[in-house]
């Protein structure tokens, strides 16, 4: 077992005033805030009654939007539940004046209270933020309509908008996973692209079985998805339209494997490896003319390209130095400069959709690793360490990473998980059976 | 005839101790390892012969495309057999174990089977006559996660099939 090299244990949240000692809190409380830096960290409690019901036929949908809300802010590890049966107020109606001080003594520091009701078909959830400690409200009211079987979703969003306002970071509840799903023996696999809400909720599978398919990557938009299936008896870049699962080769006429595609963030375009000859270079096909141009022109492996989030540079994996390494080249092809610096080989960047970092795949003495690292290189930590971890993706704001985690022998199997960049909070994802290669979605609109 | 083949076989087997002499046909259904030769095996134009006798992979050593001594013998002798029969055509997958990413893996495979296929072209195999294709580390035909099992899954495979060539 090797030491970690960087791996920070813990995320940091910073309450301001509230993480101050005990009888100083009270004294002087401070703005309902976690600062999401770095450092040792206490999850905040939070207070959330039931949503009221406003008629019998909200009943569920109240029931199942208030767990649910409660679900993704737990999941985050920042924040953390007092149990129902702690509260000393029940709260009986959406608009009755909030009782403080039976929050305050119980230590809640945030209180969510809403309502679900029917109005003409459509669900209509109404909720509120309220920062106990400074007996104020933070931020205003919002209310979410939609039809019924669309209740995950405005659970989502209200917790993202809980998550937003107390974090002052974006949200990711309200958002989707593509990966792989596999069943049979390590020798036989059986693989069919599947999708899911982010914590596991509406699983639909996308292909059957007949071909080996391999990492989905969603577009920009979210509405469909670049893969890699064995379709035709060689490796090539599909893209299928995820509202009518309807899938065309990218290219009519590759006849070589073409492999490891990504969208360009204006969806216009799609970077990917071409094999010619046994060599593995890096391409980019122009979605509307159907130009396929060359970035990289070497003998030596180039692949997993991910561009910026604002277009303008690749960063992909290479051997030209020997072995796998990270390098940065301009958009259009050109110089590359490396950016991997430490021990052993690095695969599978990824930018970052705030742009300030490269999540990567590391694999040294036997493990592998799960990693991020600045654009230039600096400020490396390894997050996880295992068997086998490979292929991160990225939450929609660039807080968490999935990626496949795959244990050792002939009864191995792949699972996916999630961890904080701050490497906190590992976990794994709910999936029915083995599952593979996560793509997370962009916040759904 | 009869000569040439033994000849030939001297060679194979020789190529196959040298590497070791695993199972090598655990996937492709045939129980018998390579020193077996019995059944279809005894003719010496099938596909069987090919499979069980020639041998039809070679092995790479970790992060490897180049050729070993023994896989060249391999292959020498893969080539006299395609020369020998003109109406197959053969696929040649490139295999990697799984102690790698798969992008990687991919291309890595792609690689060996291009050794593959360029040894083959260089010894007179016509190159309308094979193809290549990469696993990378998704089909593995020894399970374990050691170094046992890894070395048989750092192959490349040639898959014959009856079709004309040019």
């Amino acid at each position: 077992m090797i030491p970690f090299k960087t791996i920070i244990h813990a995320l940091l949240l910073t309450f301001g005033a509230l993480f101050a000692p005990p009888a100083a809190a009270q004294d002087s409380p401070g703005p309902l805030r976690i600062e999401i830096t770095e450092g040792v960290i206490e999850p905040l409690p939070f207070a959330l009654p039931r949503f009221i019901a406003g008629s019998g036929s909200a009943d569920d949908a109240a029931a199942d939007i208030t767990r649910v809300i409660a679900a993704d802010l737990t999941g985050t590890g920042l924040f953390r539940e007092l149990p129902r049966d702690a509260h000393i107020s029940s709260v009986t109606s959406f608009d009755s004046p909030v009782q403080w001080q039976d929050w305050q003594a119980i230590n809640a520091q945030a209180l969510i209270t809403g309502s679900v009701t029917m109005e003409g078909g459509q669900l209509v959830v109404r909720f509120r933020l309220f920062d106990v400690f400074s007996e104020e409200p933070l931020g205003s009211g919002m209310q979410f309509v939609g039809p019924p079987d669309s209740w995950r979703r405005m659970a989502h969003r209200v917790a993202d908008n809980v998550y937003q306002r107390i974090t002052g970071e974006s949200g990711y509840f309200d958002s989707r996973v593509a990966f792989v799903t596999l069943e049979g023996p390590k020798n036989a696999r059986l693989r069919r692209l599947s999708i899911m809400d982010y914590d596991g909720a509406n699983l639909q599978n996308l292909t059957d079985s007949r071909s080996l398919v391999l990492a989905p990557r969603f577009s920009p938009d979210g509405d469909s998805i670049l893969y890699t299936s064995y379709e035709t008896g060689i490796p090539r870049v599909y893209i299928m339209d995820l509202a009518s699962v309807r899938a065309r080769p990218l290219e009519d006429d590759a006849l070589t494997m073409t492999f490891s595609p990504r969208f360009s963030p204006d969806g216009r375009s799609v970077i990917f490896s071409a094999e010619r000859g046994g060599n593995t270079d890096i391409y980019v096909l122009n979605l509307q003319t159907g130009e396929r141009r060359r970035l990289t022109d070497a003998p030596s492996i180039e692949t997993a390209p991910s561009f910026s989030p604002d277009g303008s540079q690749i960063v992909f994996e290479s051997d030209r130095s020997g072995t796998q390494q990270l390098y940065i080249m301009p958009a259009g092809g050109g110089e590359a400069r490396r950016i991997s610096r430490n021990d052993g080989r690095y695969g599978t960047p990824v930018w970052s959709p705030r742009g300030d970092m490269i999540a990567f795949t590391n694999q040294q003495d036997g493990r592998f690793h799960i990693g991020v690292m600045r654009i230039d290189g600096s400020e490396e930590r390894l997050l996880t360490s295992s068997f086998l971890d490979e292929g991160p993706t990225w939450a929609p704001n660039g807080r968490v990473i999935m990626f496949t985690r795959e244990t050792a022998g002939a009864d191995g199997a792949p699972a996916i998980y999630s961890v904080d960049i701050s490497g906190r909070n590992l976990q794994r994802v709910s999936t029915p059976g083995m599952a593979s290669d996560p793509a997370w979605s962009p916040l759904l609109r | 005839m009869n000569i040439l083949s033994k000849i030939f076989l001297l060679v194979v087997v020789l190529g196959l101790s040298a590497c070791g002499g695993n199972q090598f046909g655990a996937g492709a259904g045939g129980g018998g390892g390579a020193g077996a030769g019995a059944g279809a095996e005894s003719n010496p134009n099938s596909v069987a012969y090919f499979n069980e006798t020639v041998g039809d992979r070679v092995l790479f050593e970790v992060d490897q495309s180049t050729l070993t001594a023994e896989a060249r013998a391999v292959l020498d002798a893969q080539a006299d057999w395609m020369l020998r029969n003109m109406e197959f055509r053969a696929v040649i997958e490139g295999h990697a174990d799984e102690q790698g990413t798969r992008d990687y893996n991919l291309a890595l495979g792609a690689r060996r089977a291009a050794s593959v296929r360029d040894y083959l072209i260089n010894r007179g195999v016509s190159d309308s006559r094979l193809t290549t294709v990469s696993y990378g580390k998704e089909r593995p035909l020894a399970i374990c996660s050691e170094e046992s099992c890894y070395r048989q899954n750092r192959r490349a495979v040639t898959v014959l099939s009856a079709g004309a060539g040019a």
